[in-house]
């Protein structure tokens, strides 16, 4: 196995009391194998289920015992059959014991690889840790977790123990899982193993980590107190944003005889002095200018080379200063972690010291940060200590960027208690608003906290992997309606909620709302909360649910309103486009089928124009004006293009949408000008 | 419009905010700047103990408009300017009035945007200002002349460009003279007083500010309360702090930061769902981005005009271009499987862009790794729903007494994130807010985003150090010696953006010098030079390293990955330059080929050829 890949094993409970939650089980080790066969195809999996009712593992056939613990599928690259097979995970009917199970999988880890082998070696145990173990032969329970853990730091194996609590059934004896929580402690403080409780189906898919990145340091070098003092230290990401993977573009032009074909798209970009113009110009005659007040200023890329600021790698100590000083919304950027040197004692010692004398007196440190040699620019960030609770980890710090002076924009906003009284809160209101504050609590305690990040899965991230799956199966697959776990973070807790519900009546019923009835048509925005022509929308509550009333098309009755509601629908920026497009053959039929009906074409054109110009699409218009013009000259309508010019309908200049390329005064004059020769002809 | 393949990949909340703050104008600034040109402005105004800084007040006023110009071109380039001289021999103004001579340049208006051009001829204005404009008291008793009225009448007509409901209009008076009219008859001095301060306060009336920027001699002050108290109409209060707060002006405008400056626009309208059936409107603003020098534009290098960039799509088995959205495709399972457009920006769609509030935690729950991207600054508008802001203050203020901040699910962003809510009070200092009130909200990072890399570092079931007491106190001492006083966030300015400022302007400007940029950003040497510094440090180190002069031994196993760095010269394997000569550098392998770069420190990135062509060059020197 080479270094970079990983040979893992999902170790699942499959006994009675996980049957509830097994569906999410699955869920979460289907997108695991899923991810694995596009970024790491070459990563290794075993599965093995406990709380069988059969045994079928090579321990039990070797030397007996280890029951219940059934080998679903041995160490092998990860396919497609594994990851078929993790989503029908059999139901057991016994209760398993874990500690079997994990023998039984140590020992399939280490025959598998020996240890000198490189590459990383894991196991995920699932399971709800409610069941009685059985004592060993020998020695305590005690005993046999740490040799187990000791053998498994050896041998370099990882593990991560997830722990669903949610749904503990009445047979689940205290006493036992109090055993167990102890067991899995042990493993924790002996091996490189970690111990996740998770409370709901949500925190499951979070907490099964999907991504394996191999880390990699962005510096590695000297956090220099001043030129005398120096500690060595490394710097990791500590969080970066998982992106949708970047999809190829596919290209279907080649014939489909042809079976050598790519079906690859190159991206070529062409620079001209003018759109017309046939010349290109060579990446080397191009020069990068830069705006100085109405002129653009050439500056060569030799110039920019010898008089840039220049850098030199390091990590330098400004100072230290109160942690209230520097305000949470400061940071700018993910978050970076300085550790220590692992093969330094001595720094490990000193980040330490100052780390945890900072969580102590509530500092933080200043550092101005270089990380590679050349690098464009410093960074100003803040060093906060990130003192660990586990034994064997030694104390690092977070660090996370700060702005510079030309980042922040000072606006004024009015302060609060300048503000009407009318539009301050009372004492009585604001008895409510505390009273909700406190009882819409997330985190009663640090263990019952939900909706930790560190916790939470990314939806669009599911729904694609989902998505994909589906689609491999068959092409026109529809999108599957979002997952109903996801519910928990996109809306309040029913449960929650239904616990408060008596504050959240008296929230609403003292914190009354309503549209302002003054705002004029004028504003676009008003346009978009009012769907269709009701009367008595100035009191309407807004709800959420704006949803009742969309509109998706723009129908023969009312193309104008419906029109207008569709453009207005903020929930995507195609339904503008769709709108237009839509309004577009709408007028068009009625010019087509013009009898003398020619006011309401007319009128339809005069809310397209609007909304193309309150959408800024003033191209979308003004060549649809064209293609109009044109039409009425084919079909002889030379009545309704006089309509146009009584109704002054022009295109859409420069002035009205900075898009435009028709400037003011042509704009106006279009119809008196194209008119003319056609009324001739 | 079709939908832009590449709009669905890009990070698209990054992208309607920068559109948002890009150089649009919205309110934009008139200034005409009024200079005294007379010749008791010429006089040098020298301390007698510093001869060799013999400054006129007339070089005062034009170095400072000059340096003041620099910085407006690059923070506010839409604003317009003008620059007036009175008390000329000369005349040039629309009015053609006597004694007041509006400087500019070809290509420009007389009140216009600043140009290179401008600031180049200005920056020179005092080596032809004798030939060209000329220096001539211009209030003449017997001919009723009044330069400083004319001047006044000129600025004035000048800023009547532009609505005053968007722009501010602005006059800066610069003079040495206290009492213009002092040496008139006392019946022509009352008329001339009369009238110019009608003048003025018509203008005034007009909404233009007037704001006089005056010289003091070294032996006599500028006595404002002389003429000038009534011309820019200061009350009483004002006057007292009116001389004290003069030198302060000239400096702040020499020494302004280079930063573009951006208009107030609202980022984002959101819509706050606190609960079922109430929701509250609220405007999100970026306070807080990475500021950038500004659009690049392509030119053409011969022509130096700009080019257009045009993308073409090229299917590479026909070299047909492809039209219209592509599809996309991903290998899975030993399958291309296809998605369009349309589908991919369907499975990012999953909410209504609304911000949903699903509750409080206490703010310690919000730990220092919670962070992605700059925050986003909320704040209450009543403007469509009525009732946004008390809703918003009552939540607000609970939030800052009970320390909770709120977390809540934003569907705005792609994709839609868990957002923290951190209530903000307002803070000021010295009249100025220096925090505005409302809320900010933190962006979290989902479970994948965040690395285990503290796990990365423990040795199971090996402890790692800890510092013992006596190493803690030594550190505390650090600490305490090292406390930055004052430090605020920002106070640095970015080395590298005012570099590049520097740059600019000396290429536009045709200037010989760069111009000095300080980095603020370092160690402040001195400081750390101290004695009591320098001990604190050197107890610190003694305590965590004893006396070993060594600072580190290893400890434990080596690091692996040294191996990969045995870019070491004893490793070098053949003779290089030997190889080069002979041409035989193709031969080895590139791992070896960078063996000899790793030793030599150069860059081992690139391919082959370049790796060799690297060491050929390295050679030659």
């Amino acid at each position: 196995m080479a270094r970079n890949r990983e040979g893992l094993v999902l170790l699942i409970d499959v006994g009675p009391a996980m049957h509830s939650v097994l569906p999410d089980v699955e869920k979460a080790c289907s997108l695991l194998l899923q991810k694995k066969l596009i970024y790491n195809k070459y990563d290794e999996v075993g599965i093995v289920v406990f709380g069988t009712e059969e045994t079928g593992n090579e321990l039990a056939r070797e030397i007996g015992g280890y029951e219940h613990v059934t080998v679903l599928r041995n160490i092998r690259v990860v396919d497609e059959v594994v990851a078929e097979h993790v989503k029908q995970l059999p139901r057991g009917t016994v209760a398993g014991d874990f500690l079997d199970a994990v023998i039984v999988e140590m020992d399939m880890l280490i025959k598998m690889y020996s240890a000198g082998q490189k590459g990383k070696k894991r196991m995920c145990l699932i399971t709800n840790a409610a069941c009685p173990t059985k004592d060993p032969f020998e020695g305590t329970k005690d005993d046999q977790v740490s040799t187990i853990a000791t053998k498994m730091a050896a041998e370099g194996i990882k593990m991560e123990s997830i722990v669903m609590r949610s749904n503990l059934i009445g047979d689940a004896h205290e006493k036992v899982i109090e055993e167990n929580d102890h067991l899995l402690n042990l493993f924790s403080s002996n091996a490189i193993a970690k111990t996740v409780n998770v409370e709901s189906p949500l925190s499951l898919l979070g907490s099964l980590k999907t991504r394996r990145v191999a880390p990699v340091t962005l510096f590695r070098g000297d956090l220099e107190i001043n030129p005398t003092m120096k500690i060595k230290v490394w710097v990791y990401k500590k969080v970066a944003e998982e992106r949708l993977s970047t999809l190829q573009l596919y290209s279907d032009k080649a014939p489909p005889t042809d079976k050598f074909a790519k079906h690859e798209v190159k991206i070529d970009y062409d620079y001209k002095v003018t759109a017309e113009s046939t010349q290109v110009i060579a990446p080397e005659e191009r020069v990068k200018g830069f705006r100085y007040g109405p002129q653009v200023i050439p500056i060569s890329p030799d110039e920019i080379e010898t008089l840039k600021f220049k850098t030199d790698k390091g990590m330098k100590l400004l100072g230290f200063t109160e942690a209230s000083n520097i305000l949470r919304h400061y940071y700018m950027k993910d978050v970076n972690i300085v550790v220590p040197d692992p093969s330094k004692e001595k720094s490990v010692l000193a980040v330490s010291a100052i780390a945890r004398e900072m969580k102590e007196t509530n500092k933080v440190a200043i550092v101005r940060c270089v990380w590679r040699n050349g690098q464009d620019n410093v960074v100003v960030g803040v060093l906060t200590p990130n003192v660990s609770e586990r034994e064997d980890t030694p104390d690092s710090f977070y660090f996370n960027v700060l702005p510079f002076a030309e980042d922040v924009r000072e606006f004024p906003f009015p302060s609060f208690n300048k503000l009407p009284s009318s539009w301050k809160p009372d004492e009585q209101q604001q008895a409510v608003a505390d009273n909700l504050v406190k009882m819409l609590d997330l985190a009663p305690s640090a263990k019952e906290e939900v909706l930790l990040p560190d916790l939470t899965p990314n939806p669009v991230l599911q729904r694609f992997y989902e998505y994909l799956e589906l689609k491999s199966k068959s092409t026109d697959a529809a999108l599957p309606p979002m997952d109903e776990t996801f519910k928990r973070i996109m809306e309040q807790d029913p449960e929650l909620s239904s616990n408060n519900k008596s504050i959240m009546d008296a929230f609403r019923g003292s914190f009354e709302v309503k549209e302002n009835p003054k705002l004029k048509k004028a504003s676009k925005r008003l346009l978009r909360d009012k769907p269709s022509g009701s009367d008595d929308e100035d009191n309407r509550m807004i709800t959420y649910d704006a949803n009742k009333h969309k509109i998706d098309i723009v129908g023969d009755a009312n193309p104008i309103q419906d029109f207008e509601a569709m453009i207005s629908r903020r929930d995507n920026h195609d339904w503008a486009i769709k709108a237009i497009t839509q309004m577009k053959k709408r007028i068009v039929k009625l010019v087509e089928n013009c009898t003398d009906e020619g006011d309401k074409a007319l009128e339809c054109v005069l809310a397209l124009r609007k909304g193309c110009v309150l959408e800024q699409e003033p191209k979308q218009f003004n060549e649809f004006l064209n293609h109009l013009f044109e039409l009425c000259q084919e079909r002889k309508l030379s009545h309704f293009l006089k309509h146009f010019t009584s109704k002054k309908i022009t295109l859409i200049p420069k002035s009205e949408a900075p898009d435009s390329d028709v400037v003011d005064e042509n704009a106006d004059d279009y119809f008196t000008v194209k008119q003319e020769p056609m009324l001739e002809s | 419009m079709e939908l832009d393949p590449d709009d669905v990949f890009r990070d698209e909340d990054e992208d309607p905010e920068n559109d948002f703050f890009q150089e649009k104008e919205a309110s934009k600034e008139f200034v005409v700047y009024l200079i005294d040109a007379s010749p008791k402005m010429f006089s040098s105004t020298s301390h007698s103990e510093e001869e060799d800084k013999q400054e006129s007040h007339f070089h005062i006023a034009v170095s400072c408009i000059a340096q003041s110009l620099k910085s407006h071109i690059i923070n506010r380039s839409n604003d317009e300017i003008a620059i007036c001289f009175f008390n000329t021999r000369e005349k040039k103004n629309l009015q053609d009035l006597n004694g007041v001579y509006a400087f500019n340049v070809p290509e420009r208006e007389c009140i216009d945007r600043p140009t290179a051009r401008l600031i180049k001829e200005f920056d020179l204005i005092e080596e032809s200002f004798d030939k060209d404009i000329g220096s001539q008291t211009g209030i003449v008793s017997d001919s009723r002349e009044n330069s400083l009225y004319s001047a006044l009448w000129v600025a004035q007509a000048l800023l009547r460009k532009g609505s005053s409901k968007t722009a501010d209009k602005r006059m800066f008076l610069f003079t040495n003279e206290d009492d213009p009219f002092g040496n008139m008859r006392i019946s022509v001095k009352e008329d001339m007083t009369r009238t110019t301060l009608q003048r003025a306060k018509d203008a005034r009336d007009l909404g233009i500010s007037i704001e006089l920027l005056p010289l003091s001699q070294p032996d006599k002050q500028f006595n404002i309360t002389l003429f000038y108290k009534d011309l820019i109409g200061l009350n009483s209060d004002e006057l007292i702090e009116f001389m004290p707060s003069v030198g302060q002006k000239l400096e702040d405008m020499k020494d302004q930061l280079k930063k573009r400056v951006l208009a107030k626009r609202i980022a984002k309208r959101i819509t706050f769902v606190i609960c079922d059936g109430l929701s509250i409107e609220l405007n999100g603003y970026a306070l807080l981005r990475p500021a950038i020098p500004g659009s690049i534009t392509w030119l053409d290098s011969t022509t130096n005009l700009p080019v257009k960039v045009e993308r073409s799509y090229i299917c590479t088995d026909t070299g047909a271009i492809m039209q219209g959205p592509i599809q996309r495709i991903q290998p899975y399972k030993n399958q291309n499987v296809m998605f369009t457009v349309e589908e991919l920006s369907q499975v990012k769609r999953i909410s209504t862009g609304h911000l949903r509030l699903l509750g409080f935690k206490p703010l310690n729950c919000l730990k220092d790794y919670h962070n992605l991207k700059p925050s986003t600054f909320l704040y209450p508008s009543d403007k469509e729903v009525i009732g946004s802001t008390r809703a918003f203050i009552a939540l607000h203020r609970s939030m800052i007494q009970l320390q909770r901040f709120a977390v809540a699910f934003y569907g705005g962003t792609t994709p839609p994130r868990l957002v923290a809510l951190v209530a903000q009070e307002e803070i000021e200092s010295d009249g100025g807010q220096v925090e505005p009130p409302g809320m900010n909200m933190i962006y979290l990072p989902y479970a994948n985003d965040i690395r285990d890399v503290e796990e990365l570092h423990s040795k199971p079931g090996v402890a790692a150090p800890r510092p013992s007491d006596d190493q803690l106190k030594k550190a505390s001492a650090l600490m305490r010696r090292l406390e930055l006083k004052d430090f605020s966030v920002c106070q640095f300015a970015n080395p590298a953006l005012q570099r590049h400022y520097a740059i600019l302007q000396a290429i536009a400007l045709d200037e010989n010098e760069l111009r000095e940029t300080r980095d603020e950003t370092l160690p402040d040497e001195e400081g750390m030079n101290r004695p009591a510094v320098v001990k604190a440090i050197e107890q610190f180190k003694q305590s965590i390293y004893g006396d070993d002069p060594d600072e580190e031994s290893d400890s434990g196993a080596k690091d692996k990955s040294r191996k990969r760095k045995a870019g070491n010269a004893d490793d070098v394997k053949y003779d290089y330059i030997e190889l080069a000569k002979t041409g035989k550098l193709k031969d080895l392998t590139v791992v070896e080929l960078k063996t000899y770069l790793t030793a030599n420190s150069l860059p081992v990135g690139g391919k082959k050829e370049v790796l060799i062509n690297r060491i050929l060059t390295h050679i030659g020197k």
